[in-house]
């Protein structure tokens, strides 16, 4: 049987999660920035026609913005965290299987039903109705096919945001890949982009008609699967159950320089503290501590130290992860320059029922409970409620969202006013 | 819901007095009789049901259900009032004469819509404030139903 992969996909996520709660920006130029309002995440229709490109630096923008009046604003992620959930929450009530691939879009197995078009209306229809945010639907018999499906839904307005490949007969298809740039293919990088076009492979139509042996030996089997995929052949299953992480990572740059070790120290035990919270959610337990700084990489004295601190036995206790990734923070601390990011990554992660039985598992107890406790606080109380006082009370390093809109969906104090 | 009740010797089913390891079953009888709480058992343990979740109660679809806060004085005639905590379910068809989230140049205001035969029309619930009849040109659309309004007294 014929395969049939949808993948939907949010348009301007951010953007539209914005206008969600500020309907006044619908039809201005909107762009939100990435943490420390340093570059562009994502871009309103209107801010894309200005040619602004993604991952632009904010600073050097400003000028342009204030002739266009572009509104930016700073990331709001427990809002789109929300929003994202309700999307791929609705999304999964229509396909047996679902993979969620990123905060945005996700991939539904189709298979065997019928009349794809007019589903993937319906769930457009569904999802802009009951979350309010636009979704385009690109249908294919391959996950790469359907990603160039939806890219098709999405520059070319006759198709009402639908676009199913399988509908297609292969002269029409092929006629639409013609016009797409090789690049647009799902994992084609830039630099293979470039190879290609040396080539002469520069569109999608191109490298769906290139002999599978000459792409294999340029580039190695990756892109010889990606070829397949364009042919029809499914060679990526839907990835359904999240395997568990393999890691976690806590790694943010700081609102302001930072050249002391004390400062370092608030921020490690801050992004430990977060990660470990992350960990426990998940049920797990970590082994491994991983602990890095950096200095800024626009300054000329460069240092860009990491070091892997094992742990004796598994744990979820952010005490005993925080002292193992201080340990490790004052090995590679060096005096004279001036940091920028901080970044910890717990490793070796395994589930937390799959803990190995010690003779001292009853002094490990009281501190399941103890974190119990402090989770629960800070879910119900806000987090941050409760932490090590090693995190500092004044946090100069602290992250900059000069212009974060409330979070509309998750905090009971910063809902969206009505006027009546 | 479990229905249980202590009284039974239910455990001494595991393991019958013919089990080929009969050790075994005098160890294992001896542990679960260790289990069984002493006293009486409350006469309640059959009718012990889910509490009132007010979460289920008022969010019928939680895709769609979001709460917003009401500023202002001009829907008291319906119970709503300033501060007031409204759930508002975008899954839900705006029918005339139901409390609405409109969008009005811009901006969020709750009100009541009627469907009449010149057009849509939003009503306050209060004597100064008059219809507000939506033009044709004008920025407007309804972005949810009030479901309920929760009142703080």
């Amino acid at each position: 049987m014929k395969r049939a992969i949808a993948l939907v996909d949010c348009n301007n996520f951010y953007v539209s999660c914005e206008r969600l709660f500020r309907p006044d920006l619908e039809g201005k130029p909107v762009v939100i920035l990435s943490n420390n309002d340093g570059c562009v995440v994502s871009r309103s229709q209107e801010v894309r026609d200005l040619g602004i490109m993604m991952a632009a630096p904010w600073f050097k923008l400003k000028d342009l913005a204030k002739k266009h009046g572009i509104i930016a604003l700073s990331s709001n992620y427990a809002l789109y965290a929300d929003l994202s959930n309700r999307v791929m929450r609705l999304l999964a009530q229509y396909a047996p299987n679902q993979e969620i691939y990123s905060i945005d879009e996700c991939f539904l197995d189709m298979t065997g039903m019928t009349e794809l078009t007019r589903h993937g209306q319906q769930m457009r229809h569904t999802v802009r109705q009951y979350v309010g945010i636009p979704v385009c639907v690109g249908i294919a018999s391959t996950k790469t096919l359907a990603k160039l499906a939806n890219h098709v839904a999405k520059k070319q307005p006759h198709f009402n945001g639908v676009c199913n490949f399988n509908d297609l007969p292969v002269d029409e298809l092929n006629t639409l890949l013609e016009k797409i740039e090789v690049g647009e293919v799902w994992g084609v990088g830039r630099r293979t982009t470039l190879r290609l076009q040396q080539m002469g492979i520069t569109t999608v139509l191109n490298l769906k008609n290139s002999p599978a042996s000459r792409i294999r030996a340029e580039f190695g089997v990756v892109l010889a699967r990606t070829l397949s995929e364009l042919g029809g052949t499914v060679c990526l299953e839907l990835d359904e159950l999240s395997s568990p992480r393999q890691q976690i990572i806590c790694s943010r740059s700081f609102g302001a320089s930072v050249v002391q070790l004390s400062e370092l120290e608030q921020a490690v035990i801050a992004y430990t503290t977060r990660a470990a919270e992350k960990l426990r959610q998940s049920h797990s337990l970590a082994t491994c501590v991983q602990v890095s700084i950096r200095t800024s990489p626009h300054q000329a004295r460069q240092y860009q130290p990491d070091m892997n601190i094992p742990l004796a036995e598994p744990t979820d206790d952010t005490r005993v992860l925080c002292h193992a990734a201080l340990s490790g923070l004052r090995q590679i601390y060096r005096s004279g320059y001036t940091y920028q990011k901080a970044g910890v990554t717990l490793s070796g992660i395994i589930a937390a029922s799959d803990r190995p039985r010690t003779l001292f598992d009853d002094v490990a107890a009281p501190s399941a409970a103890l974190m119990a406790t402090i989770d629960g606080i800070n879910r119900r109380m806000g987090s941050g409620t409760i932490r090590l006082l090693g995190e500092g009370i004044k946090k100069n390093w602290a992250m900059k969202r000069g212009n974060r809109s409330p979070r509309y969906t998750t905090e009971l104090t910063e809902l969206a006013v009505a006027k009546a | 819901m479990q229905l249980h009740s202590s009284r039974r010797a239910a455990p001494s089913v595991l393991l019958s007095m013919t089990h080929p390891n009969r050790e075994l079953f005098y160890r294992q009888r001896a542990l679960l009789r260790r289990a069984v709480p002493a006293g009486f058992p409350s006469p309640a343990d059959d009718y012990v049901e889910q509490r009132i979740s007010l979460d289920e109660h008022l969010i019928g679809r939680r895709e769609s259900t979001f709460f917003m806060r009401v500023a202002g004085e001009s829907m008291r005639g319906l119970g709503i009032f300033d501060g007031d905590l409204l759930v508002v379910d975008r899954a839900l068809p705006a029918t005339s004469g139901c409390v609405v989230i409109a969008v009005v140049d811009g901006e969020f205001t709750v009100k009541q819509l009627l469907h009449t035969p010149e057009g849509q029309v939003l009503r306050a619930a209060h004597p100064d404030y008059a219809d507000m009849r939506i033009k044709p040109e004008q920025d407007f659309s309804i972005w949810g139903v009030v479901s309920w309004n929760v009142h703080k007294h």
